[in-house]
């Protein structure tokens, strides 16, 4: 772990006049996993909306690699490296599985990723390449989405609850291909419900509570009873 | 024998038809944007036709290498500069701001070149024609039209389902948010597709301006045969439009066989009656 990649500092956001988040910061290294918890509606999603650009209203500064990115427009900070596997997998219904991940692809970063290496990865999307994205089962909606957010080549990878809505066989599949997906340095933040699966594939953990850090720390130094009281605010 | 002549007569200008919507129809599968000036704007290329074939003395199709970029770089500027600002949720803005624009077309048109109708001359291909047996005839200018129209059809379903622009157009109509962090900037990709409408416009324009005389006040009407092309063809899909332009083109000559007066009244009746038995169009398709 060496050189911060990503850097929130006192960030606030909100939905018009409605505020979610308040006063986040979060850092990220090059090379780590980090992930963020919290009950539902804590603001984890707002937070990846946040650093993705998808927010209209955010106040203070998100950098990365020490550059702000506050005021660039969504597909710009996707062009600087940031490519997110958003909640409920959002794949594009008119496209087939292979244009998903073609689209993906055509930010046209050099690295690892590209059609061949994904199908290699994923070898059930390699046979339904031309199927609609939508006929595809859940698991593979998500393996067609973490393959498009890979096709860009980023330096950091967003994953929003990936394991939402799929049998607990397919979860521990996409989980065992996590160590080839992020790789050669790449940096990943998981937003995961399932709090003993993010603590043991993170390095550190961040708390939300209400849109307010509860918690953070290292993954294997954190207690149980430190995370359900920061979960739960109890 | 003069049945089957309008009938084939009005296939033809079906094309032509087709050709009116197809650029209502991709706009609006993009970015859900109708475009109340969207005749006005043909009509405006039939004039920028006529004063470019007459002031550089060239043939109203040699005129199109003016009028086709000038018309695609219009549609880009007026679609960043103008039409993205309105778009979001509230489907008023868009159709307020194109009313507007058709407002401003037509009055501008009308101080420039009159209410007096006007017509481009495009020789002998206007009057050639192709004598069949059994006494069919078929003008050469009507089958060209027709010929294109499909070419152009074809180009703009290849663009849409073949090309990289095409996945972008498609990706940006179903999802903008998640397009954005695929790196498209949708604002750009809305831009360019509205050129493409523009760049269709401006060959439409100039057909029918060398088919019929045209006024400043033509276009409304020409956006009604494309919203009913568009609309008896089946949203989103491209050939629907075409048989919807045709099915339109066949009915009006029909009626006008029957009774000159009934020309535009037996298209608005087809319409209709498409829009009763299948309210979604002939093709519907829900994607694109
Ligand atoms: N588009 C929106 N407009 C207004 N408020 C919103 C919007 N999206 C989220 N919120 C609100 O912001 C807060 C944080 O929501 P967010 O989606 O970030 O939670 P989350 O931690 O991702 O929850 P979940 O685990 O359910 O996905 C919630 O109170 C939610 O109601
Ligand atoms: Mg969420």
């Amino acid at each position: 772990m060496h050189k911060k990649i990503l850097e929130t500092k006192n960030l606030n956001a909100f939905y018009g006049d409605f505020q979610a988040l308040f006063e986040v910061s979060i850092d990220l290294f090059e090379g780590e996993i980090i992930s963020i918890i919290g009950a539902n509606g804590a603001g984890k999603s707002t937070f990846m909306k946040a650093v993705t650009g998808l927010l209209a209203k955010v106040e203070n500064d998100i950098n990365l690699k020490g550059r702000s990115i506050k005021n660039l427009r969504a597909d710009e900070i996707a062009r600087k490296g940031i490519a997110m596997v958003p909640e409920g997998r959002k794949l594009f219904p008119s496209l087939s599985v292979e244009e998903n991940l073609l689209i993906g692809g055509q930010i046209n970063r050099i690295g690892p990723w590209n059609l061949t290496s994904i199908y290699k990865l994923f070898p059930d999307l390699y046979e339904k390449k031309n199927m609609p994205s939508n006929l595809l089962s859940g698991g593979q909606q998500q393996m067609a989405a973490i393959g498009r957010a890979l096709m860009s080549n980023p330096e950091i990878i967003l994953f929003d609850e990936i394991s939402l809505g799929l049998a607990p066989i397919i979860i521990k599949k996409i989980y065992q291909n996590l160590p080839d997906v992020i790789k050669d340095g790449m940096s990943a933040i998981v937003v995961e419900q399932d709090i003993s699966k993010a603590i043991e594939i993170s390095n550190r953990v961040y708390c939300l509570q209400e849109g307010k850090i509860a918690l953070s720390g290292h993954s294997n130094k954190l207690t149980r009873e430190e995370i359900s009281k920061a979960y739960f605010g109890m | 024998m003069d049945w089957i002549n309008s009938i084939i007569q009005g296939i033809l200008v079906g094309g032509l038809y087709a050709l009116f919507a197809a650029g209502l129809s991709l706009i609006f599968g993009v970015m859900r944007l109708v475009n109340i000036a969207h005749g006005d704007l043909i009509i405006l290329s039939a004039f920028l036709g006529l004063t470019v074939s007459s002031s550089l003395n060239l043939h109203p199709f040699a005129s199109l290498i003016v009028v086709l970029p000038i018309m695609g770089f219009f549609g880009y500027l007026l679609q960043r500069g103008i039409l993205n600002k309105t778009l979001g949720n509230d489907i008023l803005p868009p159709l307020l701001v194109t009313f507007g624009l058709s407002v401003i077309i037509q009055n501008g048109l009308m101080e420039l070149y009159t209410a007096d109708p006007q017509k481009m001359n495009a020789g002998n291909i206007e009057v050639a024609s192709l004598s069949l047996p059994g006494g069919l005839n078929i003008g050469w200018f009507p089958l060209l039209m027709f010929i294109i129209s499909i070419i152009i059809i074809g180009i703009l379903q290849f663009i849409f389902y073949k090309t990289a622009l095409g996945r972008a157009f498609r990706a940006t109509s179903d999802d903008q948010e998640i397009a954005q962090l695929m790196g498209l900037n949708k604002n750009h990709i809305y831009g360019l597709a509205m050129a493409i409408s523009m760049i269709v416009v401006a060959i439409a324009g100039i057909f029918l301006g060398i088919r019929t005389s045209f006024d400043p006040a033509a276009g409304p009407s020409r956006l009604i045969f494309g919203f009913e092309a568009v609309i008896i063809g089946g949203l989103g899909n491209l050939w629907g439009t075409l048989i919807g332009g045709i099915i339109l083109g066949v009915s009006q000559n029909i009626g006008a066989k029957i009774n000159p007066g009934w020309q535009l009244l037996a298209g608005h009746i087809a319409f209709l009656v498409v829009l009763a038995i299948r309210p979604k169009g002939l093709f519907h398709r829900v994607d694109g």
